[in-house]
């Protein structure tokens, strides 16, 4: 079994391959030199695994690459393979989120924030025209990052079910197929605004979905971390064990329901590790305790920030789990978290990281 | 005939050629048109899908700026020389 790690980074892909179940790794030169690569997604639906790519160019705009041969060659179609369309008054800037769903369909996160959809395997791309018109649209905002659509978690069970998230303005589910969108922020707080419990405009900065129950999430706010076991009715903090509730990724386990990771920062104005330690944090039980885990990574003084996409966990048994930093650090646990080995160092920033099987 | 001048970053994108020739008679747009249907990923990666230049991408015109004079609207004389170079840009 080859496990393929594919590291999205500012300047380039990088694709780590271990043959020996997780123990050691493998890495190429970038892929897409130069380009920052937001999103990044390994399909294993078909029947060879087909990597999708978010490739960005500073100066050339954005665009999707998918390869069917793990990398070795890229196809992009000759007309953008997302675009608004000529009524929508925008321009892609950027592609956050790359999402396999249901069969064939493929979605798309982007800045500004909508959502695109595919049923050709992620090629071409047409635009969720409600999530667009939705009236809330025009009070969306936009972090330092930008105004996206960062998350989208497609329901396991049933293709009409569909929930995003973006920054700014919150949680946004779907239950008939993307033709009517509504706000799913009740509990989350806004502490940015003069109403802190707003119906949206939340800056929810990753949501995981439970491995075992669909509807149960997580999610990491601009400070606070929730939980909701209701489909997005309503959310409560879990950040009560947490040394602090700021920070960007979320992950849950594939499987087991209620075990998740985070990696915390002080806050959003000391955007570092708590303590200068670097640690995940790792729940057994849906977030009510956390515990440290820290085996195998930097001991000394540790600055450095993981963005919303640069942690993820693989299929495998036991999960492995994975981070990169940006100073162009990755690791890898095995283990679920129990310990960790450097993957890579001194690559450029790492924006995205996913892991599969392949 | 007016010949534009591809970049090597973007080459690919026209099939390896350095060199394009493109109609005659008409302005910077209707030569990006052109090359929409010609060479639609070079295309693309010149203008966005609102028809607007990318921000970090000039166009030259016998040596001048289009953004420094017509814009899109620039007249492409017969035998012009449209160049396409990236900005100073990037981190």
């Amino acid at each position: 079994m080859t496990e393929l790690l594919a590291i999205g980074t500012k300047k380039g892909l990088f694709l780590a391959v271990s043959e020996d179940d997780r123990q050691s790794w493998k890495i190429g030169s970038a892929h897409f030199p130069g380009m920052s690569i937001y999103a990044v997604a390994i399909d294993n639906r078909g029947p060879a695994p087909r990597l999708l790519a978010g490739v960005d160019s500073s100066h050339f705009g954005p665009s999707v690459a998918v390869s069917d041969d793990l990398g070795a060659t890229w196809q992009e179609p000759d007309a953008a393979p997302l675009a608004f369309p000529a009524d929508a008054g925008a321009v892609v800037e950027r592609v956050w989120q790359i999402t396999p769903a249901g069969s064939g369909v493929v979605y798309a996160g982007v800045q500004p924030s909508a959502l695109f959809r595919s049923e050709d395997g992620g090629r071409t791309y047409e635009l969720v025209r409600a999530l667009w018109d939705h009236p809330h649209r025009p009070e969306w905002g936009a972090g330092f990052g930008g105004q996206a659509v960062h998350t989208v978690l497609p329901h396991p069970d049933d293709p009409d079910r569909v929930l995003v998230a973006m920054s700014t303005g919150g949680v946004y589910r779907t239950t008939d197929g993307g033709a009517s969108w509504s706000p799913a922020n009740t509990g989350i707080k806004a502490y940015f605004l003069p109403d802190q419990w707003p119906e949206f405009g939340q800056c929810v900065h990753k949501v995981a979905r439970d491995g075992a129950d669909p509807d149960t999430y997580y999610a990491q706010n601009h400070h606070g971390v929730y939980r909701t076991v209701d489909g997005g009715d309503t959310w409560q903090s879990i950040a009560g064990t947490l040394p602090a509730d700021f920070g960007f990724p979320i992950v849950a386990h594939p499987r087991r329901g209620g075990t998740l990771w985070t990696f915390p920062l002080v806050s959003d104005g000391q955007r570092e590790p708590v303590d200068l330690r670097c640690r995940v944090f790792r729940s057994t039980d849906a977030g009510e305790h956390w515990e440290p885990r820290q085996a195998g990574l930097p001991e000394e003084p540790f600055y450095q920030v993981v963005l919303r996409d640069a942690m993820c966990a693989d299929a495998a048994e036991p999960a492995g789990v994975y981070f990169g930093t940006r100073s162009g650090e990755v690791f890898a646990s095995r283990d679920e978290g129990e310990s960790w080995t450097s993957v890579a160092t001194h690559l450029p920033d790492v924006l995205c990281v996913r892991a599969g099987s392949v | 005939m007016p010949t534009v001048l591809v970049p090597g970053v973007l080459r690919a994108e026209a099939g390896g050629a350095a060199h394009l020739e493109v109609g005659d008679g008409g302005t910077l747009a209707a030569v990006l048109d052109e090359m929409r249907e010609r060479w639609p990923r070079l295309e693309r990666r010149i203008r966005d899908e609102s028809g607007a230049l990318r921000r970090y991408v000039n166009v030259y015109v016998d040596g001048e700026d289009c953004r420094r004079s017509g814009g899109l609207e620039t007249p492409v004389p017969a035998g012009a020389e449209i160049q396409v170079l990236p900005s100073v840009a990037g981190g």
